[in-house]
């Protein structure tokens, strides 16, 4: 019977300290959302005239760059997969998992190979553990990424969009991560960004006619310039919501959790009560059944 | 008398913002100047220090990488890689 009081204690105990994991968690990751929004604000400046730039000379250049032009010569896409390095975010992770394979299943329905880049340990992890190829892997900063790192992927990525068929060339670049619409929504979404397709929002309006601009040294090289960069930054820019909506999910799954734990810990102090309630009862019907016999005897 | 409404901006942060009355900065072929009234332009920018000189104050410097520069309408935007941390008097 004491045993019985025992186990429930010591579960109390121990869901009493997953708690305080739990409850630390949660705030550390409401901390840093706030840090991490704030760089998505501090980020949209740059991509904002980034994105202008490239369309006014779209609209004013005849745009003809081997990276907005589509690639016939292979087979081979590029799917990029942004992903986080720790878990405990509830679904975060297996959601946009979900949403590549379903975007590889299509592609390889489509009759085209797809070589993985993937960045966060959880999505490297299970890719590897299904032994499925991985061309490349970023893993360390999925809640903090670097303009390096965006950079960084940008790069490897435009150097296989640009690298001939027969050594790894890729035709398409997709990317799939999880978008950040607020604290509560986040939902994970495929873009193709190579080869890019400069139609950014709605132009139409008058009053925001972009001027004839002169080129400096020439078109072709404003674009040479200007093509690579507004890759990275959207790349950038990818990653920052993605990093955004990773700590939205962990503080919702950890504020979750928190709970749980204590309609747990509610429901074993319920039972260990129960449980001392009856020793003592059974006591006592000992105590006084034992009396009686004495007196009955006597 | 007519300024230029300068913002410079680096892939993680608006480095500076304001009105000046002059700015110039390292194009590919060489120092391009801005003043007022300047014909819309987009130049490819290399390593080097923009220095601008604000309204009714002296020149700053700030040392940038690669990036670019598009002037149209006084309005003139500096983007680039990377700046260095500090604005510092020219």
């Amino acid at each position: 019977m004491a045993g019985q009081q025992r186990v429930y204690r010591q579960r109390i105990r121990s869901t009493q300290s997953l708690k305080k994991i739990f409850r630390a968690m949660e705030l550390m990751a409401a901390s840093r959302i706030s840090k991490a929004r704030d760089r998505v604000a501090a980020a949209s400046p740059y991509s904002q005239a980034i994105t202008r730039a490239v369309s006014a000379v779209a609209t004013h250049a005849e745009v003809d760059h081997p990276l907005t032009s589509e690639r016939t010569d292979t087979q081979r896409v590029a799917v990029l997969l942004v992903t986080s390095d720790r878990g405990m975010a509830g679904a975060y992770s297996a959601s946009v998992i979900r949403e590549g394979e379903r975007l590889i299943e299509q592609l390889t329905a489509e009759g085209k190979t797809v070589s993985l880049y993937v960045a966060g340990r959880r999505g490297v992890s299970y890719f590897t553990f299904r032994h499925r190829e991985i061309t490349r892997q970023w893993t360390g900063a999925s809640d903090a990424p670097e303009v390096e790192t965006a950079e960084e992927i940008a790069s490897t990525l435009l150097d296989a969009f640009l690298a001939d068929a027969d050594e790894g060339g890729v035709s398409e670049l997709h990317v799939v991560y999880t978008r950040f619409v607020n604290m509560v929504t986040q939902t994970p979404r495929v873009v193709r960004m190579l080869p890019l397709e400069v139609v950014e929002g709605e132009a139409s309006d008058a009053s925001e006619m972009l001027p004839l601009y002169e080129f400096e040294p020439s078109p072709e090289e404003v674009l040479d310039a200007l093509l690579p960069r507004y890759i990275s930054s959207r790349i950038y820019s990818c990653l920052l919501q993605a990093a955004a909506s990773e700590l939205a999910a962990r503080q919702r799954a950890m504020h979750t959790a928190t709970e749980n734990a204590e309609d747990l810990i509610r429901t074993f102090t319920r039972l260990a009560n129960q449980a001392r309630q009856a020793e003592i009862t059974q006591e006592i019907s000992e105590i006084v059944s034992g009396a009686d016999a004495l007196s009955a005897s006597s | 008398m007519a300024h230029l409404e300068v913002d410079l901006v680096a892939a993680d942060r608006k480095v500076w913002s304001g009105a000046a009355s002059m700015l110039s900065a390292p194009a590919a072929e060489g120092e391009i100047g801005i003043l007022p009234g300047h014909a819309p332009v987009l130049a490819v920018l290399q390593p080097g220090p923009v220095r601008i000189t604000p309204v009714g104050e002296a020149a700053v410097r700030v040392a940038v990488g690669a990036g670019f520069l598009s002037v149209d309408h006084d309005q003139v935007t500096v983007v680039v890689d990377s700046a260095e941390g500090s604005v510092v008097q020219a």
